[in-house]
């Protein structure tokens, strides 16, 4: 792991994001704080902000501010960005791990079934059932889950309450797409280590073949399967934002959306951060975690 | 005899390779054939459902539902094909030239790639779309600028592993100049995997665009996308069911089209690819 510099490359470009951006920071301060903005004014707020130094100079004292854990204010609400990214975030966490875990239930019995069946007709109805959670975008998922269960069947409520009334159905919404992808590589993962000659050893030896699926050949599998756990849980703590706003979710998505439309650009620009530094450490705790599953992998080499 | 039709997956092929031709093609003539003008707000006609004049209904503005879906398939379909089309050539020029040099230009462009491979999923197209605003050709930008990234380490990995062999030495010896050995062994030799990867990036693109859209960071209005007729629809979704009901089904089916297009594709280009592309990019990004 080149931990250093991706997390120096993530702050660059975020920075550069900002600074490319097309509104004026100082600008933007003064017209949220109600100050009518006279080219005086504005002086005075960009010098006071350091906006008048140089690009790399602007750069480091960010960064201090930065590491000191101080992301500026938010133009939207007033407060700490960090408090403010901080106190939604236990919901975007909630949010992943529930559909995660979803996932895991309906996707592992069923990618299994459709790798021990290949080629019959419950693995063609479980690949149909996958292609179409695929091909379905989230938020037409979400609207059709609000429609029959809210609307006409009145189960659950159509805005989210916090509870665990609310996040069933955007966990559901997640899970749905994620399902018809793990099914496809769980059993592709399945197919692939059954061919392998252990089990035709065992088989041969008389091994039940319910002892080598459980014991041997799903024992395997999880190395491939924690990859897929890793890669998708960082992806889904950054791909709640279409579902967290169809159901007002408060988590991290729907703040940053409700940000853009704020133009909001410390908060824009904390909320890039975080994600990334979280999925880095994501990725991170992957590895180690391989480790612990599998001895042979050290931690440096990369994880073929 | 063999004929070029015995393997079904070939002809998999043909009838889906056909059925994204016929929706192409359709998509384009669409704004000739509809009844009404799919931007004419008429306040007195709005929300009423699916009748002889309006075949899906109209929206809260009275805008003909039929027309603007049909019209809106186009934004749809061509804003993925440039997509693609623009992060497959970028990617796979970055890929080369790092895999056939090596060395520093190697490690510029893979530390970067790195560092876009460390934001997950849609963040930093969301951040980059609401830096840049709103438009369908903002979108595009936005979510190309973190995309590329899968075609440059995949035609990087290609390049590597063909770069030795001895034909590439053969070629050199015979005193080809770098440029020619790339143009005539080099990308030849490695296209199949990344054009399956593009084949199967179109219909995840086209979700990708559409989510911006829906979360009001695509299509600006009046635009007929579909995306965002269906967030325009959604707080209308108890009293007007059809608003959610018709631009859903067709971004469901041009998705599933294109989908089984490119699951035909890698089919007969390479039945191995699921499993090899899991082994050299480490895994397949979830989106």
């Amino acid at each position: 792991m080149h931990l250093v510099p991706i997390l120096i490359g993530i702050t660059v470009l975020t920075f550069l994001l900002m600074h490319l951006s097309p509104s004026d920071p100082a600008e933007r301060l003064l017209t949220s704080q109600g100050i009518p903005v006279s080219s005086d004014v504005l002086e005075e707020v960009r010098k006071e902000m350091g906006l008048d130094k140089p690009f790399l100079t602007q750069y480091g004292n960010w960064m201090i501010k930065i590491i000191k854990g101080d992301m500026g204010i938010s133009y939207m609400t007033g407060r700490p960005v960090y408090d403010e990214l901080a106190s939604h975030m236990p919901y975007t966490v909630a949010l992943a791990v529930i559909s995660m875990i979803l996932t895991l239930v309906l996707a592992m019995p069923l990618g299994v079934l459709s790798a021990v069946r290949e080629n019959k007709l419950t693995d063609y109805f479980i690949r149909f059932l996958s292609f179409i959670g695929m091909s379905m975008p989230g938020f037409l998922t979400a609207l059709i889950l609000i429609y029959f269960v809210s609307l006409k069947m009145n189960l659950l409520p159509v805005l989210s309450q916090p509870g665990i009334k609310g996040i069933l159905l955007p966990s559901i919404t997640l899970a749905a797409a994620m399902t018809g992808k793990y099914v496809r590589q769980i059993r592709a993962v399945v197919l692939e280590e059954m061919q392998k000659e252990y089990v035709k050893g065992a088989r041969a030896r008389g091994i039940k073949e319910s002892r080598i699926l459980y014991f041997n050949v799903l024992k395997n599998s999880m190395l491939s399967i924690i990859t897929l756990i890793g890669l998708s849980l960082g992806s889904m703590l950054g791909g709640t934002a279409i579902v967290e706003t169809v159901f007002v979710w408060p988590g991290l998505g729907k703040l940053v959306i409700d940000a853009i439309g704020y133009r909001d650009y410390p908060l824009i620009q904390g909320y890039v951060i975080w994600m990334a530094v979280l999925f880095v450490v994501l990725n991170l705790l992957t590895d180690l975690i391989y480790r612990l599953i599998d001895p042979r992998i050290r931690l440096n080499k990369e994880v073929a | 005899m063999k004929t070029f039709f015995d393997n079904p997956a070939r002809i998999r092929f043909v009838v889906f390779f056909a059925l994204c031709i016929i929706l192409c093609i359709f998509s384009l003539i669409a704004p000739m054939l509809v009844p009404n003008d799919p931007g004419k707000a008429d306040l007195a006609n709005a929300l009423i459902p699916p009748s002889q004049d309006y075949p899906f209904g109209t929206d809260q503005l009275g805008r003909c539902l039929y027309s603007r879906v049909m019209t809106g398939a186009a934004t749809s379909i061509f804003s993925a094909f440039i997509l693609v089309g623009v992060i497959f050539t970028i990617g796979t020029f970055i890929g080369v030239l790092s895999g056939y040099y090596g060395g520093k230009i190697d490690t510029f462009f893979m530390r970067i790639v790195d560092v876009l491979l460390a934001f997950p999923g849609m963040v930093l197209a969301i951040a980059v779309a609401g830096m840049l605003g709103s438009g369908i050709v903002n979108a595009v930008i936005a979510i190309a600028l973190i995309s590329w990234t899968k075609y440059a380490r995949l035609s990087r990995s290609l390049v590597l592993s063909i770069k030795e062999e001895n034909f590439i030495h053969a070629a050199r010896l015979g005193g080809a100049s770098s440029l020619k050995i790339v143009a005539r062994h080099v990308i030849p030799n490695s296209i199949g995997p990344l054009v399956v990867a593009a084949s199967l990036d179109i219909g995840a693109m086209m979700m990708q665009l559409a989510g911006l859209s829906f979360l009001g960071l695509g299509a600006v209005p009046p635009a007929p996308e579909w995306g965002l007729m269906l967030n325009e629809g959604r707080s209308m979704l108890q009293n007007a069911p059809w608003l959610l009901i018709y631009p859903g089904s067709a971004m469901f089916m041009t998705v599933a089209i294109f989908n089984l297009f490119g699951d035909s594709v890698r089919d007969i280009l390479d039945p191995k690819f699921q499993k090899s592309i899991i082994k050299t990019t480490g895994g397949i990004k979830n989106a």
